[in-house]
């Protein structure tokens, strides 16, 4: 079969099943919308955590970023695992434990302010909505290229599918629909991976592959110090040691961390389980069931990279591979013979380069470069799909929670009946999705920037309010308030700077003590718990009836 | 608060203190500060740093989260606080 029958083949199949999954599940009362009645096994809630965490970004991007930035790229991958430690221990058991239904519920609640609520909600729908944009997008970008449909008509239908199982069946539908999200988008991780592996390095799992020595045809040797090798001939630093300062890779990990601990489509995942030891179980599970993609996302980069430098450097530009051609067409790769001998020249020095290489196709083209079946390149699509809509559905959750919960019946209408709140509900999840589909269509050209913000403000709003409002009775609302505010301010203009008003300065000689805008977030992390602390101390202490709901959530199995 | 409740959120501080120095010297000392030198030490074809950097600090936040699980079980059952399991009641009651 042809690929494109296959890809239409197995696109169509999990668009089959993500449908069936939310006819079964529809959500009838808003505690089903919001939470999926807090019902939830363990297992399967790890699963649709990790399904829900691992985005485009993570599925498409990742294993390119960290192939282009060798060593470096290791602030991704403890980044965006890290954090999880954090939830585990610091925030989920007793998110759990407090028993409500989203974020700013808790900070409201916790800091008996109707300000610190909004904060909340502000935030919440600003990181949500930086993130909707980037899935929609991915989701177009993976129909125009696997399907040959027109990138908004792929928007379109993804904003179709998305919207007919959060509509209908909320958390309750996201929640399954991810189960079988997380499996379809694995399954489609591996296979090339694994394929990759034995014929590079004879290894059936990647990640011994990836520190094992080549086979032969491939020139022998260990794999990493080919790669070493390969990248001191061309110029380009060893891939196993890293060009970025360790103070800016403590930052930047830091942040991503801490952010990732604080991100709102994130928590409100483990308000989903029925008790405080599933929240702590979910978090594990979902940790595994990432690291499953996350181990192998670096052993996939050194592969492809290897296979890459093989493969173009030095060759004739007219007997490259029929990938080649194709990705060419998508503007993803382009070759200059600025010497004029028809060879391809990849090397570091800009003068002299003569191919320009988007990360993206690591993963996207990684099995025709490796010259895989075509089943395998169409499950590539499939996957793509799946992580980014599964994303996708979890934030727009976050976004539509936000408002008929948070802003509407916490706030603005208390008085409105649960069907009227569910009704809201479901057309701000409508709305959310029409923005979110606008934005796939005409993508705002700072996407990329604002994901180093979404973080960076996650991680200086949000998880210092979190964790001092779980282990300190003592923390009041002038303190939280402060601190939140301190803390997002530092951090946005210090991002807004550099990439906005200044971009030109954005660079190691111009940062304030060498940190970059994506690790300012932990500085800002800082600032906030030292604002907060500080203040709270020249202050009144909270209520008693708010000291004795901390102590109630510290203390797991007490009745409401 | 009781006194069973404070010796039980004590407890709770030292496993969490005791984990979380873990996670800290594996995210921040072992990959990032100390990496370079752990490179001097080679495991196969990796240098050491690099993998932990790369590979094994995620399988140490994996085992983190079982271990703090398990101790939590154990603390919980010393306090007995072990939390009533819907799900497994709903599905005895035929549910």
């Amino acid at each position: 079969m042809s690929l494109q029958v296959w890809t239409y083949l197995t696109v169509g199949l999990t668009f089959i099943l993500y449908i069936g999954i939310a006819v079964w599940s529809r959500a009838s009362s808003t505690k089903e919308f919001y939470i999926a009645g807090a019902h939830v096994p363990p297992l399967a809630n790890g699963l649709a955590t990790a399904a829900d965490w691992m985005s485009a970004a993570s599925f498409i991007s990742m294993a390119g970023i960290v192939s282009y930035m060798g060593r470096d790229g290791s602030v991704y991958l403890m980044g965006w695992t890290g954090g999880y430690v954090l939830l585990a221990l610091l925030i989920a058991p007793y998110l759990r434990d407090f028993g409500k239904f989203t974020v700013p519920d808790f900070i409201g609640d916790r800091y008996y302010s109707q300000l610190a609520r909004m904060v909340a909600v502000v935030c919440a729908i600003f990181v949500s909505f930086t993130y909707v944009a980037g899935q929609m997008r991915g989701v177009g970008v993976v129909f125009s290229r696997f399907l040959e449909v027109d990138i908004n008509l792929g928007v379109l239908i993804g904003m179709g599918i998305v919207f007919f199982y959060a509509v209908l069946g909320g958390m309750k539908g996201i929640t399954y629909t991810q189960v079988a999200q997380y499996c379809v988008l694995i399954f489609a991780y591996m296979v090339p991976a694994v394929f990759i592996s034995i014929l590079m390095t004879g290894h059936v799992i990647p990640q011994l592959g990836f520190g094992s020595e080549l086979n032969e045809s491939f020139g022998g040797g260990y794999l990493l110090d080919r790669l070493d090798g390969l990248h001191e001939e061309l110029g380009f630093a060893a891939y196993t040691s890293g060009v970025r300062s360790h103070l800016d890779v403590l930052f930047i990990t830091g942040a991503l961390i801490m952010g990732t601990a604080g991100l709102p489509h994130v928590i409100i995942r483990f308000f989903t389980v029925p008790s405080v030891r599933a929240a702590r179980k979910s978090a594990g599970y979902a940790l595994l069931f990432i690291a499953i993609l996350y181990t192998t996302a670096p052993a996939i980069a050194a592969f492809a990279r290897t296979n890459l430098i093989n493969t173009v450097s030095n060759a004739e530009y007219v007997s490259m591979p029929s990938w080649f051609r194709t990705w060419e067409n998508t503007n993803l790769i382009s070759f200059e013979d600025k010497n004029g001998d028809g060879r391809i020249q990849y090397v570091a020095d800009p003068a002299v380069n003569e191919l320009t290489v988007d990360r993206d196709i690591i993963v996207l083209a990684n099995p025709e470069i490796a010259q895989l079946p075509n089943w395998v390149i169409a499950l590539v699509a499939a996957g793509g799909l799946a992580a980014a809509l599964s994303t996708a559905a979890g934030l727009l959750l976050v976004i539509s929670t936000a408002i008929s919960h948070d802003l509407l019946k916490r706030n603005l209408m208390p008085d409105i009946s649960e069907k009227q709140e569910l009704l809201f509900a479901r057309i701000a999840i409508f709305f959310a999705v029409c923005i979110a589909g606008y934005f796939g269509i005409n993508p705002p050209g700072f996407v990329a920037q604002v994901v180093a913000f979404a973080f960076g403000l996650a991680a200086s709003s949000f998880f210092p309010a979190i964790v001092l409002g779980i282990f300190s009775t003592r923390m009041n609302k002038e303190g939280a308030v402060s601190g939140m505010v301190c803390g997002i301010v530092f951090t946005a203009i210090y991002i807004v700077y550099f990439k906005f008003i200044n971009p030109a300065a954005d660079n190691a000689d111009h940062w304030w003590l060498g940190i970059s805008p994506e690790g300012i977030g932990t500085l800002g992390m800082f600032l906030n718990f030292a604002v907060a602390l500080l203040v709270c101390r020249f202050t009144a202490p909270p209520p008693q009836d708010v000291q004795a709901m901390v102590l109630d959530i510290r203390v797991p199995g007490k009745p409401d | 608060m009781s006194k069973d409740d404070n010796l039980y959120w004590k407890e709770n501080i030292r496993i969490l203190t005791i984990l979380l120095s873990i996670w800290f010297v594996v995210s921040f000392l072992m990959s990032v500060i100390f990496v370079d030198q752990l490179d001097a030490i080679r495991i196969g074809g990796f240098k050491f740093g690099f993998w932990m950097a790369q590979q094994g600090s995620i399988y140490i936040y994996v085992i983190l989260i079982f271990i703090y699980l398990k101790m939590m079980d154990k603390l919980d059952r010393k306090y007995h606080h072990e939390e009533k399991d819907i799900l497994a009641e709903e599905e005895a009651a035929g549910e």
